[in-house]
């Protein structure tokens, strides 16, 4: 990936949360969900704060709202699903928490939609501010297996040719005037497939004699080293350890 | 099928992201030996194939459509260690980069989603493959039957979390009609898509599908030397047939009871339950009931589709139970034809 091939979800800057390593953001996002999760759904309040808490780090990152509303599109599949549940929980259970049961049921609509929010609010946040490449660096900081990042660093990678690939495939059937609008057209959907697998398969092996011919030899060099100074850490663990006092009130109060 | 964070309490999350780190740790160290050291570039673009083809969307009833999971496909063409792997860093990808499906629900993801489908993919696969004649079409079959199964099966496990770890108060029946009913649909146009990949490359490439390699391997027969001779292939069909007759009968009898005679073996949880529920048993102990025996459950809360989950439910467990028998078989039968191939060649 060279330079200038930024990721489309990244958002380039130069905030104060943009130069943060990589490794940092990834444990305060993750340390930040788990607080999330685990707070009293009845706290109501709580769950407020932790949205002001993301919107001040959106300040900082400069990221503006409606780009983070947009991304947060992706989580409609279950806002039609924490829709649907007060009227699913409904009748078969006997009661629970003292409550009726469609007031349960709406419950735990909120309950999905306050912490699934703020969790895409999270990774969008961390995703947008954070490079691909820096991002792999920052897994492999956490002791994530070299392997593991590895193949994910050549996924995300390729991840843009072989979609290419697809899309590519997709305008010249559509082009011949296909339609996929039945069962009838599977079979042309799968032999794309097949031969999207094939295509994959063959840059896969190009892609290793290249490596060893450069002399790989089952691990990749690390030559940047990212490192993160106290201040840094405790920079980034600012928006968790806030969260956390949060929680902590919310299940005291 | 993407979990969002609190959807599952966090203790269950914990404890299903130990299991998945646990599979991916198995897969990282049973890949190499698929894949040898082109493992990361390898499995790096099978997942992007996987991440590409997941955009897949097919037509199904209705005017809705679906899109390929990819578990069951990634297990036959790469292998099951290499198709977890790819599959749980695309979820993981997905998870970081796009948002989709929660970070704490990671594990319950992989393990769901990456895990499940492609062990039972590929243990289905497997014993499909020993039964059936060592045909290309046989290939495609037992990919299809494993394909349509490992989706029901996730959705099997992911009502599974739910019922010990759900953090909402649907009930168990509605949730495990819902999602096995949805997914059976999915499964379908999961597994004829399947098939027919595998059924393309196959027709093209045949040496890159992993679950077609068994077959080439036996036919072509691994001699020491240079030498490709023919004679030593004659014990491998005996024993072979021998073990296919147990095979085809085993399977058989096994669906058979798991599809029909379940629905009358759940019938008695049913009763069992219904007098807790009568005598107003408080909710708590009911949902531990549940957890311990959520096969039985499935077809206790909604008396319509008690035969159809049931049969369900014991199908897929009598798939995991035959896959995990004729793993068994495999191993004793692999190891005693290495023992006899150096022999045969050395009179």
């Amino acid at each position: 990936m060279g330079a200038g091939h930024a990721h489309k979800l990244y958002r380039h800057g130069h905030s104060p949360v943009h130069a943060l390593p990589p490794h940092t953001k990834l444990a305060a996002v993750f340390a930040f969900v788990v607080v999330v999760v685990s707070t009293p759904r009845e706290a109501m309040w709580a769950f407020g704060l932790y949205a002001v808490l993301l919107g001040v780090v959106a300040y900082l990152a400069r990221v503006p709202a409606p780009f983070l509303l947009k991304r947060l599109l992706i989580e409609v599949p279950f806002v039609a699903f924490a829709v649907l549940m007060p009227f699913v929980a409904e009748g078969e259970r006997v009661e629970v928490l003292g409550m009726s049961l469609s007031v349960n049921g709406l419950w735990g609509a909120w309950n999905v939609l306050a912490k699934g929010t703020l969790g895409v609010a999270a990774s969008v946040l961390l995703a947008s501010t954070t490079e691909l490449r820096s991002l792999l660096l920052g897994l492999q900081r956490l002791k994530l297996p070299p392997l593991l990042v590895q193949i994910a660093s050549f996924m995300i990678r390729y991840g843009d040719v072989i979609t290419d690939e697809m899309r590519r495939m997709r305008i010249a059937r559509e082009s011949r005037g296909f339609e996929a609008s039945g069962v009838k057209h599977w079979g042309v959907l799968a032999k794309s497939a097949g031969a999207l697998f094939i295509r994959s398969y063959e840059r896969g092996e190009r892609v290793h004699l290249a490596m060893v011919s450069r002399g790989y030899a089952g691990s990749m060099p690390v030559i940047d080293e990212v490192t993160a100074s106290r201040a840094q850490w405790s920079y980034a663990f600012a928006l968790p350890v806030a969260a956390l006092v949060v929680c902590v009130l919310g299940w005291t109060l | 099928m993407h979990v969002p964070d609190g959807f599952i309490d966090a203790p269950l999350s914990a404890a299903t992201g130990v299991v998945a780190a646990a599979a991916v740790a198995v897969s990282l160290r049973g890949a190499r030996r698929e894949l040898d050291e082109r493992t990361a570039p390898l499995a790096g673009l099978v997942a992007a194939f996987i991440f590409a083809v997941q955009m897949l969307n097919f037509p199904v009833a209705a005017g809705t459509s679906g899109h390929l999971l990819g578990g069951a496909l990634a297990a036959i063409l790469v292998g099951p260690y290499t198709g977890v792997l790819c599959v749980s860093v695309v979820l993981l990808m997905q998870g970081i980069l796009f948002a989709d499906g929660g970070l704490t629900a990671l594990g319950v993801n992989i393990t769901d989603m990456a895990v499940v489908t492609t062990v039972v993919a590929y243990a289905v696969f497997r014993g499909l493959v020993k039964v059936l004649p060592r045909r290309r079409s046989s290939i495609t079959a037992a990919s299809f039957v494993a394909a349509v199964l490992s989706v029901p099966a996730a959705a099997l496990a992911f009502t599974l979390i739910y019922a010990v770890g759900g953090t909402t108060d649907v009930s168990l029946g509605k949730v495990a009609t819902a999602m096995i009913g949805v997914h059976v649909l999915i499964g379908i146009g999961e597994a004829a898509i399947t098939a027919l990949t595998v059924g393309a490359v196959i027709a093209v490439r045949p040496d890159l599908v992993y679950g077609a390699r068994g077959l080439q391997q036996k036919l072509k027969l691994r001699v020491d030397g240079e030498l490709v001779d023919v004679p030593a292939a004659e014990p491998v069909p005996v024993a072979a047939r021998s073990h296919r007759k147990v095979w085809i009968t085993g399977l058989v009898t096994s669906l058979v009871l798991a599809g029909v005679v379940s629905f009358y073996a759940s019938a008695n949880p049913d009763g069992l339950e219904k007098v807790a529920a009568d005598k107003g048993i408080d909710a708590k102990a009911e949902e531990h009931a549940n957890a311990d025996s959520p096969l039985a459950d499935y077809g206790v809360k909604d008396v319509e589709n008690a035969r159809l989950s049931g049969g369900l439910a014991g199908v897929i467990g009598v798939g995991v139970t035959v896959v995990a028998g004729s793993a068994v078989f495999w191993s004793v039968r692999r190891r005693r034809t290495a023992d006899t191939t150096p022999v045969s060649t050395g009179v």
